[in-house]
């Protein structure tokens, strides 16, 4: 961003990478596949590189508002003075912080969710599928995150990208406004769980296998660790695939 | 005469211990702190219209809906006749409106026929709803009504509320039938039918009626008055009934009959995914951070520390404690909990149940004089009633929130204390301690040495 900034362009969009993205090995992976969809769609985009930090949810729904605050008032400093207008992200808890909880901070931006962002391109012909790919044909289910879903009622988008691809769509028992938790939120994912039966990704993984599909598609890069050790719990690593819907994409274009 | 006194006398007492407890309940409520109510009255018409009227949020799961609706429809339209009954019972003029209603037609129905006929009719069906609700809580074993914290009372005032519907149904068709077999034999006390001979033909009463008049026309006056008995039986009963439930209604889960008007209409109308804001905190950091200029508009400091997050009810909103005196204790919160579905303890009924009886504790406290209730302290608090391993174990996943038929959010109460434990007592999970290290230091909940965006230029060397 700031490169662009000093040569004083304007990109169409902020692609706000989030920690997993930037950190997280797996995550990481969905980062580079949605820079290429985009690069692939011709969209001049920006990242804010290290003036990026995390967006303090995990704190905030921790209880912790002091590192809450300091992270997002620090982020809208940044933000508000590139100007920044639109945001992307592949994280369902940036996107909702974002875009919910930025504005009582004085931090008002155009939020939009990866996949809502994919479906609007490839609704405006701005991004072609050219068919194939390795999940062509696969028998998938799809996860909803709690804060894409529930939380901020973005059901359609992701499935209807879903429909453009090639592939049998099974949906889970528990979908859509039902949909149940992978067990990460609310910063479950940064400590041990609270005794109980089971674990609840194994809960979800469990459902998701009983669907019978070969590939578990998410939009959350939470999501996507837990489903994985799900599936590695229940050792079905070998036939069955956990990824993010821009992975199938970049499959689908061989991008 | 002797009747009417008795009458005024029961109803008074009634509306007066009634009018005492609802007082203290609003009290309750408003131990809580503000909460706001800004924003769009027609959006919140909307939600109260549809939501607690219209019953929206129930159809998620059709058959328990279809049985609540007709109890709902029941007990809405069966208010019409209470009207006439408290006006007999005030003045004892018998069936006050049928003079009136009667003498209107539709369809080449009369209209008090029609009135009382749809009366019985839903009465019928609430009772057969009411049989099922009985049978699914007592015979089926459905997980949600059997959870620990529907043991002792919430479990009774399930059962109690179930069997007064079928009393006062009972009632009201003893009162109607035998009031139609008085009108068959002359002698119906009915406004403006005295000494008439015929029949009201009440769509469910009537066959009863005339059976009642077969076997007790036998016995002259004898039979006549026992039918007047039975009749008057029937009246008392009912409207026994009522006041029962009158008086109640504000110890038990049905208090949701009301109060889902009120909660629907002041649900939060932004977003769920946003918590609310700490003004004071974001203040706090600001200044830290030096984005606030530094000249007097501040407040003062040496203020004293104040309490961030509720460890009691008073640091929860007004809204938290309405949202549990308006719990219907249905479980449906609970049944979609993750963690509660996992074997976890939290169960997000039983924390708004524990609002609603820490709020209750408190107010019975204060009410005995003993303790202030602007500096309440009686060495208690919610973390009594929802343990900390509650709280911890909700991944604020909205699951609760979404299910709730009343639109109560159980979330809130949990993240409130979560709040509480973290910034005013500097406890909470150990494991949570680095996370909110490395983000305050690092920016990033993982301690990570590398450059925030080493995976953009690792890839775009890959490429290369
Ligand atoms: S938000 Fe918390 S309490 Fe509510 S359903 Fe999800 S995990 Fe359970
Ligand atoms: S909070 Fe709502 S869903 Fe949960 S038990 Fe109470 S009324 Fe039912």
């Amino acid at each position: 961003m700031s490169e662009m900034a000093a040569q004083g362009k304007e990109p169409e969009v902020l692609y706000w990478v989030g920690c997993a993205g930037s950190f997280d090995a797996r995550a990481q992976k969905v980062a580079v596949a949605f820079a290429k969809i985009m690069n692939e769609a011709e969209i001049p985009f920006a990242i804010l590189g290290q003036e990026e930090s995390c967006t303090g949810d995990p704190a905030r729904r921790a209880g912790n508002e002091f590192v809450f605050q300091m992270m997002a008032l620090q982020n809208i400093e940044t933000l508000n003075m590139y100007n920044v207008k639109r945001i992307v992200t592949a994280c369902p808890h940036c996107f909702n912080t974002l875009k919910n909880e930025y504005p009582a901070l004085g931090g008002n931006y155009d939020v939009i969710h990866h996949t809502q962002f994919i479906n609007d391109l490839i609704k405006e012909g701005r991004l072609k599928l050219k068919g194939g790919g390795a999940f062509q044909g696969k028998r998938i289910t799809y996860h909803d995150s709690c804060y894409l879903g529930r939380v901020n009622g973005v059901y359609e988008a992701p499935r209807e990208i879903l429909a453009s691809l090639d592939n049998h769509l099974v949906e889970l028992k528990r979908s859509k406004t039902n949909g149940l938790c992978c067990g990460a939120g609310g910063s479950q994912m940064f400590k041990e769980d609270e005794p109980g039966d089971k674990r609840i990704n194994i809960e979800r993984t469990e459902e998701a296998l009983e669907t019978g599909a070969e590939v578990i598609v998410a939009n959350c890069p939470f999501c996507i660790t837990m489903m994985q050790d799900g599936v590695k719990a229940k050792d079905k690593q070998e036939e069955v695939m956990v990824v993010d819907i821009s992975e199938m994409i970049v499959s689908n274009n061989r991008l | 005469m002797i009747q009417q006194i008795l009458f005024a006398i029961v109803a008074i007492a009634v509306f007066g211990f009634a009018f005492d407890r609802y007082n203290k309940i609003y009290r309750n409520i408003r131990l809580g702190k503000d909460y706001d109510t800004s924003g769009s009255e027609a959006a919140r018409m909307k939600n109260m219209l549809l939501v607690a009227f219209g019953q929206k949020k129930m159809f998620k799961r059709l058959i328990p809906a279809l049985l609540h609706l007709c109890v709902y429809i029941a007990f809405v339209v069966t208010q019409i006749e209470l009207i006439e009954i408290l006006i007999d019972g005030f003045t004892g003029n018998h069936r006050y409106f049928y003079p009136l209603l009667s003498s209107i037609s539709i369809g080449g129905f009369d209209m008090y026929w029609f009135i009382i006929s749809s009366i019985e009719g839903l009465s019928v069906l609430a009772l057969v709803a009411t049989f099922a609700f009985l049978a699914r809580r007592n015979l089926l074993k459905i997980p949600r009504f059997r959870m620990s914290e529907m043991k002792g009372w919430p479990k009774i005032d399930g059962n109690v509320i179930l069997m007064l519907e079928i009393i006062l149904v009972t009632c009201i068709f003893t009162m109607n039938a035998a009031d139609d077999a008085l009108y068959r034999l002359g002698h119906t006390h009915t406004n403006g039918l005295h000494h008439e001979v015929g029949s009201f033909g009440f769509a469910v009463t009537a066959p009863l009626g005339d059976l009642m008049y077969q076997f007790f026309g036998q016995f002259d006056e004898m039979g006549i008055w026992m039918l007047e008995i039975l009749e008057r039986a029937g009246w008392w009963g009912h409207i026994l009934v009522v006041f029962l439930f009158l008086g109640y209604l504000p110890f038990s889960k049905h208090l949701h009959i009301m109060l889902a008007f009120p909660n629907t209409y002041f649900a939060p109308l932004n977003s769920r995914g946003e918590m609310e804001n700490m003004p004071d905190v974001m203040n706090e950091v600001k200044m830290m951070m030096g984005l606030t200029d530094m000249d007097g508009s501040m407040d003062d400091p040496g203020d004293e520390l104040p309490e961030f997050g509720a460890k009691d009810i008073f640091g929860l909103s007004w809204k938290n404690i309405l949202d549990s005196y308006t719990c219907t204790e249905c479980g449906r919160c609970t049944s979609v909990c993750p963690a509660n579905v996992t074997g976890k303890k939290l169960s997000p009924r039983k924390v708004v149940m524990a609002v609603r009886d820490r709020a209750e504790e408190v107010g019975t406290k204060i009410d005995s004089g003993d303790y202030d209730a602007n500096n309440f302290d009686d060495g208690k608090s919610l973390f009594d009633y929802i343990s900390r391993e509650e709280i911890h174990a909700c991944t604020t996943c909205n699951a609760c929130v979404e299910a709730c038929p009343v639109m109560i959010n159980p979330l809130e109460p949990i993240l409130k204390m979560r709040r509480y434990e973290i910034l005013t007592e500097s406890a909470g999970p150990g494991d949570w301690v680095p996370m909110f290290t490395s983000i305050e230091n690092g920016g990033s909940p993982w301690q990570v040495a590398d450059a925030r965006d080493k995976w953009a230029t690792d890839a775009t060397k890959e490429n290369e």
